[in-house]
């Protein structure tokens, strides 16, 4: 079993079009890519917006709050993941819209719930990129009931 | 241009084995090529188009040098355990429009011996965002589930009924690797995998492989072999859509219209359902999304017996599926088919033989269901209707 917040930090592959994105990553900022013409705020970062296929697209800063939309409780990893069971994989929906996958870090893995409140935390890689996960905060506002 | 009675499934063939740890991967896709081609009554020199998913590199080239074919289209569609339910779709269009009229289209695979790595591209430009949080495969059904649940209240013990039809329909099934009845205190009482889902929520690693021939009303009428009437096929592709993705369906909820649509029936209509079955939520989605029921009663559905062959509400997965009997390749679409032609032709287990079938369908879902799926649904009737 693995040390709590302790999981692995697997380097994500970086190309020309993420690099702003991983970047920012490092300086404890999670950028979000929004649509000048529709607006629509995306997720998985990438220069062209699925809503109205326009390539006018720039970055946003999330404010790193979103509650849980799903989450499972991992008991049988793979890879990277073998030896850092249990630990919750789980979608966090953040204010700004979008759903992304990411662990759930810093509690108890049976504790996560839908609709738990979250913000995000960075994990260093060590190749000049972190990754985005969330660890639970106090509730406010939103309850996480289906919409 | 509709493809309604313009193709015909006139040999379906299942490798018999398991586990395969003598045979090559290309004397798989042979085996099954010849016993469908012998089920149908024809032989290699007939067929002139071939369909495969691939897996060799450069499409069905290099199964069509192995198997010394002379084909004049190929398809080589990829959308994971889907694909084959496709192929049949594509290849009643090609057969329509006049491009070939004897169809083989076959698929194989060793997991079972080889190891079963789930298949990931870093080059997509996905995986940089998904990959990196340790999604499994069983993961990213769970996620399904967790939410199904959260917003339906679908129970464990829900989904358990599902695997306890199909191990019901396995025992009847000579071939299927796991024959022994199970029943929802058996599913819970596995070893939770990934919440909710249990060991036994999931579907089996298997070898073997399986085989179908398709092909013109013209070569149908020629043969002896009763032959099984394309009514309808339909697909789609499920994604994040942005970031929107909602955990609760699939793909089925665009297929299922279109496939029933140009066979001009309705979810009421259908006398026999193969589900691809790779984990319990994944066909309680589809029962949902097909309009077999409304949208989170599935857990309602499948209770009491709901999916048991002859008499439940919708009979499926008559062979076991992939839950019990066989699961090639990690991909169900095919064996769905397979069982869908077995009904359709009389030639079930005598115990789960759906009397007087007329209607099957066959559903193919590929990917995962956390975030981008293939959907392919096809309607097959029987030889008359």
């Amino acid at each position: 079993m693995s040390e709590l917040g302790s999981l692995p930090t697997p380097v994500p592959p970086v190309n020309p079009e993420t690099r702003v994105f991983w970047d920012a990553t490092a300086n404890g900022r999670l950028l979000l890519p929004r649509c000048t013409v529709c607006g629509s705020v995306f997720w998985y970062p990438k220069t062209l917006c699925g809503a109205c296929g326009s390539v006018a697209v720039e970055w946003i800063e999330s404010s790193g709050l979103g509650i849980v939309y799903s989450c499972t409780v991992t008991r049988r990893g793979v890879g990277d993941y073998r030896d850092a069971v249990p630990y919750v994989l789980a979608y966090v929906e953040l204010d700004e819209g979008p759903r992304v996958m990411t662990n759930i870090v810093d509690c108890p893995p049976e504790d996560v719930a839908i609709g738990q409140r979250v913000a995000v935390v960075f994990h260093d890689t060590g190749a000049g990129c972190s990754l985005p996960r969330f660890r639970p905060v106090a509730q406010t506002g939103s309850q996480g009931l289906p919409s | 241009m509709s493809i309604r009675g313009k193709a015909f499934i006139a040999g379906a063939y299942e490798h018999p084995g398991r586990e395969l740890p003598d045979l090559s991967l290309a004397q798989i896709h042979a085996e099954v090529a010849l016993g469908a081609l012998a089920d149908a009554g024809l032989s290699l020199s007939d067929v002139n188009a071939y369909f495969c998913d691939g897996q060799f590199g450069f499409g069905g080239i290099s199964m069509a040098d192995y198997l010394g074919l002379s084909v004049r289209y190929t398809d080589s569609t990829n959308t994971g355990g889907s694909s084959y339910i496709g192929h049949v779709g594509h290849a009643a269009a090609a057969i329509a429009a006049g491009k070939f009229d004897v169809a083989l289209i076959t698929m194989a695979g060793k997991p079972r011996t080889q190891g079963r790595v789930r298949p990931t591209f870093q080059i997509a430009p996905e995986y940089a965002f998904e990959e990196v949080f340790g999604p499994t495969t069983l993961g990213m059904y769970a996620l399904a589930a967790s939410r199904h649940m959260y917003e339906y209240g679908t129970t464990s013990e829900q989904l358990a009924e599902i695997r306890v039809a199909a191990s019901w329909h396995a025992q009847f099934n000579p071939h299927a690797l796991m024959r022994t009845p199970v029943t929802v205190e058996d599913v819970l009482a596995s070893p939770m995998v990934s919440d909710p889902l249990h060991r036994l929520d999931s579907c089996l690693i298997t070898d073997g492989g399986g085989a179908v021939v398709v092909v013109s009303p013209d070569v149908a009428r020629s043969l002896d072999r009763q032959c099984v009437k394309v009514l309808g096929h339909g697909e789609a592709a499920k994604h994040l859509g942005g970031g929107r993705i909602d955990l609760t369906y699939t793909g089925a909820v665009w297929s299922g219209p279109q496939a029933f649509e140009e066979a001009g029936i309705t979810p009421a209509d259908v006398d026999y359902a193969s589900i691809y079955d790779s984990f319990t939520i994944t066909v309680l989605q589809i029962v949902e999304d097909l309009g077999f029921c409304e949208k989170g009663q599935g857990g309602a559905f499948v209770s009491d017996g709901g999916l048991i062959a002859p008499d439940g509400r919708l009979p499926f997965n008559t062979d076991g599926g992939g839950l019990c009997n066989n699961h090639p390749a990690s991909r169900g679409g095919m064996t769905k088919i397979i069982e869908a032609v077995r009904q359709l032709r009389g030639e079930a287990a005598p115990q789960v033989q759906v009397r007087d079938c007329e209607i099957a369908v066959a559903h193919g879902n590929g990917g995962s269901l956390a975030t981008r799926t293939g959907a392919a649904t096809l309607v097959l009737g029987r030889e008359d209707t």
